[in-house]
């Protein structure tokens, strides 16, 4: 039912970098669907995929662009239309424009709500305070970190006696404090009750309703932004997570492995996303600079180590560093595979390896036996790689 | 003396029959570790390495007393196997698991909460303490006893660190792997706490990584209330920056999450940070003398 979409790139990276992972971030229309699931009031509207997709109509509507990332708005991804042939035009505009790394597809038109004010409404996974949190805010309409702290309430969703969930006592205080009219208390309490729902039964980490058009009768989302937690797929098979149109992501990811193109010299393959970064900073620090890199993750194949290097060595790199330090991950297991890639690729650039933790004698004796030079410890082997790339560059590094 | 664990710390393995969970078992074994029961629903009556399987968490307990738990079941069934260890009384649980859903880590957390349990990870190494036993993952040879507490959100970099520290000739009191995940089931504080309070803990390495405001909240901690010499690593100093979201989980966390900041609050708080693994042994003899 959900079609979802990649975050921008960099977010991406430092996920990939922790998890192997993609966060799950709904578009609006896929939010709304949600919404409406729920029983949370939206204004008509039609999706729409390409200009032939524009249904006539001659009254004000508001088009809006699909993008998985914040300030839409002020980047012209949303805009008024009067008629069908100027929803043509603007679509044809909006396709054009980049935003933060993300083009539009599907374009959402949908009758424009008559509205006197505007609330903001989420509820969000606090890692701080490791509790879901309900935040509410009668300057609704703009960033969230563009309202003043002091016109953001916010609720803490575990109780001091430990329970989960929203008490009516919070819907009672939040409703006084955001001074709605009397008339909509029972839709209000029912629209937080329906978030909720949405919030636990979709396993979401973020169901954020921003404007939230306040009625004479009740409330109507205007835009929606759900964040699923991906880890919980599992429990979602109709929420497909679309496949990287990167070759090399999609194969490693095949593998289980996280591949990252950062563009320097050295290719880099470590297990692990903390000792991946650690080695990427080590490198940088030297003067060197990463290139592509490959999180193993942990393995006993020698097939998957041997694939990885496989990957790596598509892309040419000035040099390849490999860290390892076994634990789940054997270091034999390692030199067997590099060993293993080595014979059938036979590699264009040098390779330099460093073994620790599990099995490092036996690895190291059997790199040594193919003439591949092993390390002890990181900092050797990074010194070592980045000294030879910068001369083999004729100092182009950066000094 | 320790954290956490010591020599009467019975352990049963939840999922000792899975390939992770035998290998490390055992290492664990190796290590010195009092295992006493593994428990796989439907295997009850099988061993692994002279470890009896139960089906169930509650009839390992009635045979051995057990008290704490390791857990290497996979991450949908992570959940009922935590909730089946705290419900039969067990009071340390390590989830060694990996994408667990934060809804059910909620879940887990209160559920301990109200029975007096403690949750190390998940999607982490576990802890470790040479010489007495290791509920995790940590490689045995790495491991070396000292006087140095660790702490870390990583994995294998924990592996590196320790090993750079025990090379040294430092070694630790106990290690702590509270996992990379967003909701720990212990926090660096809660780690930093019952360090602050181990007669054997002369300093602590904290290793964290960009993402998250766990570093900052360890900082403010320190800077008030922990007066041991602590040793701060950040790990993607080099890695691209995050963007701004446009959303409540900005204002949650507010700016935090950027090696930069982390390193800042460190530092505001007395910590030295090292640029690099190798260079912690210095700093942390400089700061012994």
């Amino acid at each position: 039912m959900h079609k979802l979409r990649k975050v921008a790139r960099t977010e991406r990276l430092i996920q990939k970098m922790h998890n192997n992972v993609i966060m799950v971030n709904l578009l609006e229309y896929e939010g709304k669907a949600l919404f409406k699931k729920y029983n949370i009031r939206i204004p008509a509207g039609k999706v729409i995929h390409n200009e032939k997709g524009v249904p006539a109509f001659k009254k004000e509507k508001v088009l809006k662009a699909q993008v998985p990332t914040g300030h839409r708005g002020k980047n012209g991804g949303v805009v008024i239309v009067k008629d069908s042939a100027d929803a043509r035009n603007a679509i044809k505009t909006m396709k054009k424009i980049n935003f933060d790394g993300f083009f539009s597809k599907d374009f959402l038109l949908e009758d424009k709500v008559k509205h006197p004010t505007e609330l903001y409404l989420s509820i969000a996974l606090d890692r701080s305070k490791r509790a879901p949190v309900l935040l509410a805010s009668d300057r609704g309409g703009v960033n969230i970190e563009e309202i003043p702290k002091e016109n953001i309430f916010i609720f803490t969703l575990i109780s001091k006696n430990n329970s989960l969930g929203i008490t009516n006592l919070i819907e009672q205080e939040l409703f006084t404090k955001l001074n709605l009219e009397k008339d909509t208390r029972e839709a209000f309490y029912e629209l937080i009750d329906s978030m909720w729902r949405l919030y636990q039964e979709e396993d979401a980490e973020l169901v954020e309703i921003n404007p939230l058009a306040v009625l004479k009768n009740g409330f109507i989302a205007l835009d929606s932004k759900i964040v699923i937690d991906d880890d919980a797929l599992f429990r979602h098979p109709d929420i497909k997570v679309p496949l990287s149109t990167d070759p090399l992501e999609l194969a490693a990811k095949k593998q289980n492995m996280s591949f990252v193109r950062l563009g320097g010299d050295i290719g880099l393959i470590a297990n692990g996303a903390g000792l991946t970064m650690a080695t990427i900073d080590m490198i940088a620090e030297k003067g060197g600079t990463t290139g592509d890199f490959l999180d193993l993750g942990g393995t006993d194949d020698p097939k998957k180590v041997a694939a990885a290097v496989g990957l790596i060595a598509n892309l040419h790199p000035k040099a390849l560093l490999i860290n390892i330090f076994g634990g789940v991950t054997k270091a034999d297991t390692v030199a067997e595979g590099i060993v293993a890639a080595v014979d059938s690729l036979k590699p264009d650039f040098r390779i330099f390896v460093r073994l620790s933790g599990f099995g490092t004698e036996k690895g190291k004796e059997t790199l040594r036996k193919k003439g591949i030079d092993a390390y002890d410890g990181a900092d050797e082997a990074i010194n070592a790689v980045v000294s030879y790339t910068r001369k083999s560059l004729g100092q182009r590094g950066k000094l | 003396m320790s954290i956490l664990i010591d020599k009467r710390t019975k352990v049963i393995i939840q999922g000792i029959t899975g390939h992770q969970g035998t290998f490390h078992s055992e290492a664990m074994l190796d290590f010195g570790t009092n295992i006493v029961a593994g428990v796989t629903p439907g295997k009850g009556g099988a061993n692994v390495y002279g470890v009896d399987v139960y089906n169930d968490v509650k009839s390992a307990i009635k045979k051995t007393g057990a008290n704490a738990s390791v857990v290497f079941v996979p991450a949908q069934y992570a959940k009922s196997a935590v909730f089946e260890a705290i419900d039969a009384g067990i009071k340390l649980i390590v989830i060694i698991t990996e994408h667990v859903p934060s809804h059910d880590m909620i879940d887990m957390l209160i559920h301990a909460r109200t029975n007096g349990a403690r949750i190390i990870g998940p999607n982490c190494p576990g802890i470790a303490t040479p010489g007495i036993a290791k509920l995790g993952i940590i490689p045995n040879q790495t491991l070396k006893k000292g006087k140095i507490g660790v702490i870390s959100r990583s994995g294998t970099l924990t592996y590196e660190i320790v090993n750079t520290l025990s090379k040294a000739g430092l070694g630790e009191s106990t290690v702590i792997g509270i996992g990379g995940d967003k909701i720990p089931g212990t926090t660096f504080v809660d780690a930093l706490g019952l360090f602050g309070e181990d007669k054997d803990t002369d300093a602590v390495v904290l290793i964290g990584e960009i993402g998250g405001g766990a570093e900052e909240e360890a900082a403010e901690f320190i800077k008030n209330y922990f007066k041991k010499p602590v040793v701060g690593f950040i790990a993607g100093v080099y890695a691209p920056p995050g963007k701004r979201m446009g959303h409540a989980g900005a204002i949650i966390s507010g700016n935090s999450g950027t090696a930069q900041s982390k390193i800042a609050a460190f530092e505001s708080a007395g910590v030295t940070v090292a640029s690099s693994p190798d260079k912690i042994p210095v700093i942390l003899n400089r700061a012994l003398l």
